[in-house]
């Protein structure tokens, strides 16, 4: 059983592709402004990090923790031959699978190693309606928070308690697993483990006492559901949840801002909330998009592209940049878009590696360098 | 009296063709017999179309639904759960799940509910046709940014989603013939919108805007000229790949669960016969849907997929909706049921992108199995329903039942279901609890009735139950 010192990942799933040009600008570069004369950030919007780099001022929360040394950002991030589609790409990242299709998560794996024996079926809560491939693992379950965390839970209609015990015993008897049976044998395994995580997951917002105000957003609930749970010390190791659309190929700039603006509140006021509990300091939060944009803009937003931008968020993370923004020149561009220097597995290797403390090979399939920012 | 695997086929035959049907609109198919029912359910026009009149009087917000839920899902609910004409409304369907358009962008319900409307007209119609009106459809338009692209700028979003999702499938076509087809679609775009203030939101249109098209040479799979996104569409529906895809599409919607679309172009179907045999159905016919349909219907391998289909949300709300009886009329209290299939992963006129939605054992997680379970179980638990008091008539009418016979008999009521063995000895064991159902007294039926209830819970909360 997990106390609170264990390590704990939360990540959060930017869908869309996340425009890596807009998000980390490279002010400075004037092929940035020549290629987007429409969805370029002007200077007197941007927040700089150094002399090379700024945000958008909607990300001024996420400034903050890079002057605390406290955000790592990933360069040019991807892999080869991305085939732009966001399902596609969305799986490669979430099975480490990019020449076939995949169906084993790189977290379902995660959780596999972390609790084998299915002591703990709260090892990974998803805040979403469906299950994200990246947790997806037979046999390993994951509880996915659909709606408000105080009412999850079988035949809510039932309360009176010798009756639900009945009707719930009656439920595990009838959902006994068989070995071979493929979809049946999923669901037992799924009803079984709903069963027992529901009645765990239940004291968590019951325990929950917090000064910290989030704002009224999807993102944020999600972030607050996470917080619930992490503080409850009920052994949740992972946590997931996405937001979005990011897939701005028109109107993007005020769609990305207030993207940005909403996860930037959201994440602000989480990591308000663990400092205040003192429950930082085993915490990182990875942030991550399946593919980032065109470099030239389409007169109004982007299409897309290959190469992104990927962050770390933590108390024990350290600050800087990681990589190198790949080139903008024609050139050096591939179909148009910004060339990957950077192996996405290399970052999953590292968190593997440096902070859940497990072989990272398996995982992603294979041996990627990896980063420094776990130090 | 209909023989047993009758009622069960056609039981079978309407859930797939349709959302389901209760015991006596079973017999009464049956009595007409199962080749003259698939061609009643191809034959939509000869039954009344939905009350679009009563829908209002109702509910005159769904009128205009705006791009607010839940009005435009009252709208399209309503539809699904009150229709004479199942096929139509589930070929609507269908095509909702390949063309995916989401109201998270395109932020008006009344548009998206036009385009199920042109799904309902001409989804049985002809494909060529049916692809050459969505390429006019302002909603998708406006949902892949088509009115965004410029001879001068151009933008590939749908030229890409075309080919990639709703022709051809990937590995079909290169990223060159993305462009092209792209630039064959430059002005294909909606005349200006009026601003929704003050008066709210008026109806788009298309508008072809020659000013803005590309006229320069093109080159797309292997042909040229100067082509016009008609000709794009012309050239795809020729080709083999497309009859095959939209063809696998029909199977994994009709008839079994096939892995993601994602995985098509390099896992192949797990019955190749059937997937030729469509595919020759509708290469043959010219794109022409029906006679696919017919063919599908009236094969083997669809008439052994008993039970291979994981019911998706919608199936699991209409059917139990339609089984139960009583929402024919969109009273207060359908605006949540109408949230329902959302709850269970499947948000109705909002798809999370334009790749649809993750279907078959995908719509079973931790979260969402939960939420069917929940929803079916307080529905049928509700004994003064019209559908549940169809079947306890049916019981009462037995006389006197043993623990066995009632689980029988509701299990055949209610679908009919088949449960494995393990499964049948837990209901059994439950009604052996409560000893004989009888209904001699008045205090007899009553305990009866509650009994009856209890056991359908526990019929629709196991695993069986959650395929068709």
């Amino acid at each position: 059983m997990a106390t609170q010192k264990e390590p704990v990942l939360v990540v959060v799933q930017l869908t869309g592709g996340n425009d890596y040009l807009n998000t980390v600008v490279p002010y400075n570069n004037p092929l940035y402004r020549d290629n987007r004369k429409a969805v370029s950030i002007g200077d007197n919007q941007i927040l700089r990090l150094d002399g090379e780099y700024g945000v958008p001022s909607f990300l001024g929360p996420l400034k903050k923790f890079w002057d605390q040394d406290k955000l790592a950002i990933m360069h040019g991030v991807g892999y080869l031959d991305s085939p732009r589609s966001h399902f596609r790409s969305m799986d490669i990242w979430h099975t480490c699978e990019p020449d076939k299709v995949g169906t084993e998560g790189w977290l379902g794996r995660v959780i596999r190693q972390i609790d084998p024996n299915k002591e703990n079926v709260i090892t990974a809560v998803s805040f979403g309606p469906c299950l994200f491939r990246a947790l997806s693992m037979p046999g390993v379950p994951v509880a996915c928070v659909a709606g408000p965390l105080e009412t999850y839970g079988f035949l809510p209609g039932i309360q009176e308690k010798t009756q639900r015990q009945a009707v719930l015993d009656r439920f595990q008897r009838m959902y006994k697993p068989i070995p071979g049976s493929g979809v049946m044998e999923y669901m037992a395994t799924t009803g079984l483990d709903s069963l027992k995580g529901a009645d765990i997951l239940k004291v968590a917002p019951g325990k929950y006492q917090s000064d910290i105000k989030y704002p009224d957003t999807p993102i944020a609930r999600k972030l607050k559901g996470i917080a619930q749970v992490h503080f409850a010390d009920l052994g949740t190791r992972v946590f997931y949840c996405d937001h979005g659309s990011f897939d701005t190929h028109a109107g993007q700039n005020p769609i990305h801002a207030s993207l940005w603006t909403a996860l930037n509140r959201g994440l602000e006021a989480f990591m308000a909330d663990l400092r205040a509990h003192n429950k930082a300091d085993n915490v990182i939060v990875l942030i991550f998009s399946e593919f980032g944009r065109r470099v030239r803009d389409n007169g109004s937003g982007t299409d897309h592209g290959a190469a992104g931008v990927t962050f770390v968020l933590g108390e024990k993370v350290k600050g800087g940049h990681y990589g190198n923004m790949p080139s903008l020149e024609a050139g050096k561009l591939v179909q148009g878009d910004l060339n990957p220097n950077q192996d996405f597995r290399g970052i999953y290797s590292t968190i593997l590696d440096k902070w859940l403390h497990m072989d990272p090979v398996p995982i992603v399939n294979g041996a990627y360098e990896q980063l420094g920012f776990l130090n | 009296m209909a023989h047993t695997d009758d009622i069960a086929l056609m039981a079978h035959l309407m859930r797939r063709a349709g959302f389901g049907a209760g015991r006596d609109e079973l017999e009464a198919r049956v009595a007409k017999g199962y080749d003259a029912t698939v061609e009643e359910l191809l034959n939509p026009e000869a039954q009344p179309p939905v009350d679009h009149y009563t829908l209002l009087r109702h509910q005159p917000s769904a009128l205009l639904p705006g791009g607010v839920p839940p009005m435009g899902n009252v709208n399209y609910m309503y539809y699904l759960v009150t229709t004479q004409r199942p096929l139509e409304e589930k070929m609507a369907l269908f095509w909702h799940h390949v063309f995916a358009t989401g109201n998270s962008k395109v932020d008006n319900y009344d548009q998206l509910l036009e385009q199920i409307d042109l799904f309902r007209h001409h989804g049985m119609g002809n494909y060529r046709a049916l692809l050459l009106k969505l390429a006019k459809n302002p909603s998708m338009i406006f949902w892949l940014d088509n009115n965004q692209n410029h001879g001068t700028e151009v933008n590939e979003n749908w030229g890409r989603e075309l080919l990639e999702l709703f022709s051809l499938g990937a590995g079909n076509y290169t990223e060159i013939d993305v462009r092209e087809a792209s630039r064959a679609f430059t002005g294909w775009s909606f005349e200006t919108k009026l601003p929704r203030l003050p008066y709210g939101r008026f109806p788009w249109k298309f508008q072809y805007r020659p000013e803005d098209h590309d006229e320069g040479e093109k080159t797309f799979l292997g042909h040229q000229g100067n082509l016009n996104g008609e000709d794009i569409i012309n050239i795809v529906v020729d080709q083999p790949a497309c009859a095959k895809f939209i063809c696998r599409h029909l199977y994994n919607f009709f008839v079994a669960d096939e892995p993601q679309v994602p995985a098509w172009n390099l896992e192949p179907p797990r019955d190749p016969a059937a997937i030729d045999l469509l595919t020759k159905t509708f290469r043959e016919n010219k794109c022409a849907m029906k006679p696919v349909l017919r063919t599908l219907f009236k094969s083997d391998f669809f008439k052994n997929a008993r039970y291979k289909h994981l019911k998706s949300p919608a199936e699991v709300v209409v059917g139990t909706l339609r089984q139960m009886g009583g929402y024919e009329i969109a009273k207060p209290g359908y605006g949540e049921l109408s949230m329902q299939p959302g709850y269970m992963g499947q948000d109705l006129l909002n798809p999370p992108s334009v790749e649809g939605w993750h279907t078959g054992q995908e719509w079973i997680n931790s979260g969402s199995l939960m939420a069917r379970i929940n929803f079916v179980a307080e529905q049928v638990g509700n004994t003064s329903a019209p559908g549940v008091q169809a079947i306890i008539k049916r019981l009462q009418a037995m006389g006197v039942l043993q623990p066995e016979q009632m689980v029988d008999t509701c299990l055949d009521l209610l679908g009919p279901i088949v449960v494995n063995r393990d499964t049948k000895k837990e209901l059994v064991d439950q009604v052996k609890e409560w000893g004989e159902i009888r209904w001699d007294t008045d205090a007899d039926a009553l305990l009866a009735a509650k009994r009856t209830g209890e056991l359908l819970q526990l019929i629709v909360a196991t695993r069986e139950y959650q395929f068709a």
